[in-house]
């Protein structure tokens, strides 16, 4: 695969007092790729996300997107540099309505929208994840799922290059899920690359084109989800060592 | 933002407005001193918790620094008013009033909940402190008198502006970007910055334009006293007032803080008047009785039987406006 890398991590390491979360990271992205991080509960996936997304700032090592160094920038200019993301628990803007929570990802970004024009962009993605029906509704009054899809319409909003999502497919039931799957899948026909953490097996299966596996903190695999999936060091770290 | 501007739903609430104002500035030859006093009382303090709310309603920090901006504003005068022409000791004021908002926001927009109320009501402290020290050692007179030739009348028209120029400002504010980042960051700052707002500058920038007013209106409010010293100026009951009169009227909308303030200044003339002794106790019950009885202001309660569902800010504040009329 040629694709040109969009985010190349490096060296990466955050420590928290004596608990090291993250040890000597390392991965690349590809532009148009979905890349899944996965690992069992405690290996530092959510670290690796905050610490791409700027929430954290790592210790050591360095975060490259699209060639340009953003480690340690403020979590807004990361933003602006083409990263956004979901939260492993859902935040949404729970007493504003669904366009005001879409126009908060529309007003702020570089080339932001505002007035009537974000109203529109606004009402379009909403009908692109959909929730067009919810336009009005508060978002604190949305279901479980819908409020998902509307975290996601807002980082959406930003127009980004990379889109992290952290268990987004999470807590879905089984419709719930096929239908969440086939909007991920939408998104990257359209050329969005995304890392996303998931513990859900059909979905890493069906969506990513490649995995990268962690445990205590330190890459333990990366590549092709069936190679990935199959190889030993990944079943012990989940399963213990009788499986491998 | 031209556009926005010229909309029919910006015109009519502020055209209404103008007339109010307008029909308010006529007060002052209807009624006598007494009454004047009193309007005074309630311009500035409309002026102080509608300023307070601006930043503390959306952003939900909890500031006791008010009376430290009007005590700049009062002190600027004091200082400042014999030597230049009167709007150029208010400009003077207004840019005091920024400079000490700026290092103070900087300095502790980064501490949350009630690190950042102890850290305002210290402030107080510490800059009634420093000016008493330099009155003591430097000056070696502790109070000042202020003579200028400012009547009753002209401090109440000039509060009256001031509160115009203030609801004008909020009301662009609530409808400008800056107000809707604002929004965000109250209900989740995390959201916010992942949005691409950059929280500090924002909060910085809303805490600064509150103290302005704050410290113009105590700039205004000096020539009254013709007598003020440290403990007068920056007495820190004045901070308390501001925060129940904007929690009892509803610091999240534009014209809540109003319908806090309005009968507050009242009770509290009635109380100063009746029970000068027992003022202090009085205050706290009146706070409590709020904050456990009303946790979202006159307006929360009234939005709440008007309509059950959820109305949209901009309908508020022109429904609100009338219901004020």
């Amino acid at each position: 695969m040629s694709a040109k890398t969009l985010l190349s991590i490096s060296g990466l390491h955050k420590a928290f007092g004596g608990l090291i979360a993250v040890n000597q990271m390392r991965f690349d992205v590809h532009e148009g790729e979905i890349v899944g991080l996965l690992g069992p509960n405690g290996s530092g996936k959510t670290t690796v996300m905050n610490l791409i997304s700027g929430a954290l700032s790592p210790n050591e090592g360095k975060v490259v997107l699209a060639g340009r160094d953003i480690t340690s920038l403020p979590v807004h200019a990361i933003s602006h540099a083409g990263i956004a993301r979901t939260f492993q628990l859902v935040r949404i803007l729970h007493d504003l309505d669904c366009i005001e929570n879409i126009e908060a990802g529309l007003a702020f970004r570089p080339g932001p929208l505002w007035g009537d024009a974000a109203k529109s962009a606004a009402i379009t993605l909403l009908d692109r994840i959909g929730l067009a029906d919810h336009a009005h509704t508060s978002a604190g009054d949305l279901t479980y799922i819908d409020q998902k899809r509307l975290e996601l319409g807002r980082a959406l909003a930003l127009q980004p290059k990379l889109l992290l999502l952290d268990e987004w497919l999470a807590g879905l039931n089984p419709s719930e899920l096929q239908e969440g799957i086939s909007l991920v899948r939408k998104l990257k026909s359209e050329g969005l690359t995304i890392i996303m953490v998931e513990h859900v097996m059909d979905a890493i299966r069906s969506l990513c084109d490649r995995c990268v596996v962690m445990n205590a903190g330190t890459k333990i695999a990366d590549g092709p989800p069936e190679t990935v999936l199959s190889d030993p060091e990944v079943i012990r770290a989940y399963l213990g060592d009788s499986h491998a | 933002m031209i556009n926005c501007i010229l909309k029919p739903d910006f015109i009519k609430p502020v055209f209404l407005g103008a007339v109010i104002f307008a029909a308010l500035a006529f007060l002052p030859s209807l009624v006598d001193s007494y009454y004047m006093s009193l309007a005074i009382s309630i311009v500035s303090f409309a002026v102080l918790a509608t300023a307070w709310s601006m930043f503390s309603g959306p952003t939900r920090y909890i500031s006791l620094a008010t009376v430290v901006f009007f005590g700049i504003g009062a002190y600027t005068v004091a200082v400042l008013g014999e030597v230049l022409p009167f709007p150029v000791v208010l400009v003077c004021a207004a840019l005091a009033g920024t400079m000490l908002a700026l290092l103070v926001g900087f300095s502790t927009l980064r501490l949350a909940g009630v690190y950042f109320v102890i850290f305002t009501f210290g402030l107080t402290e510490l800059v009634r402190q420093v000016v008493s020290w330099y009155e003591v050692n430097v000056t070696r007179e502790m109070g000042r008198y202020i003579f200028l030739d400012i009547t009753q009348n002209d401090i109440y028209w000039q509060l009256l502006t001031l509160f115009a120029v203030l609801l004008l400002t909020g009301f662009i504010l609530g409808r400008s970007r800056l107000g809707f980042a604002l929004r965000i960051i109250g209900e989740d700052e995390t959201v916010a910055r992942h949005c691409g707002i950059n929280v500090t500058r924002v909060k910085v920038a809303l805490f600064v334009l509150s103290a302005v007013f704050m410290t113009l209106t105590g700039a205004i409010m000096a020539p009254r006293w013709t007598y003020i010293d440290p403990v007068i100026a920056f007495n820190p009951m004045l901070s308390f007032q501001v925060v129940i009169m904007a929690l009892l009227g509803g610091p999240r909308r534009l014209l809540g803080p109003l319908l806090g303030v309005i009968p507050l200044t009242l009770l509290f003339e009635v109380l100063t008047a009746n029970f000068p002794n027992h003022f202090s106790i009085m205050l706290g019950v009146t706070f409590m009785v709020i904050v456990y009885l009303l946790p979202g202001g006159v307006i929360g309660l009234y939005e709440k039987y008007r309509t059950p569902q959820k109305a949209s800010p901009s309908n508020g504040h022109s429904k609100t406006e009338e219901k004020t009329a």
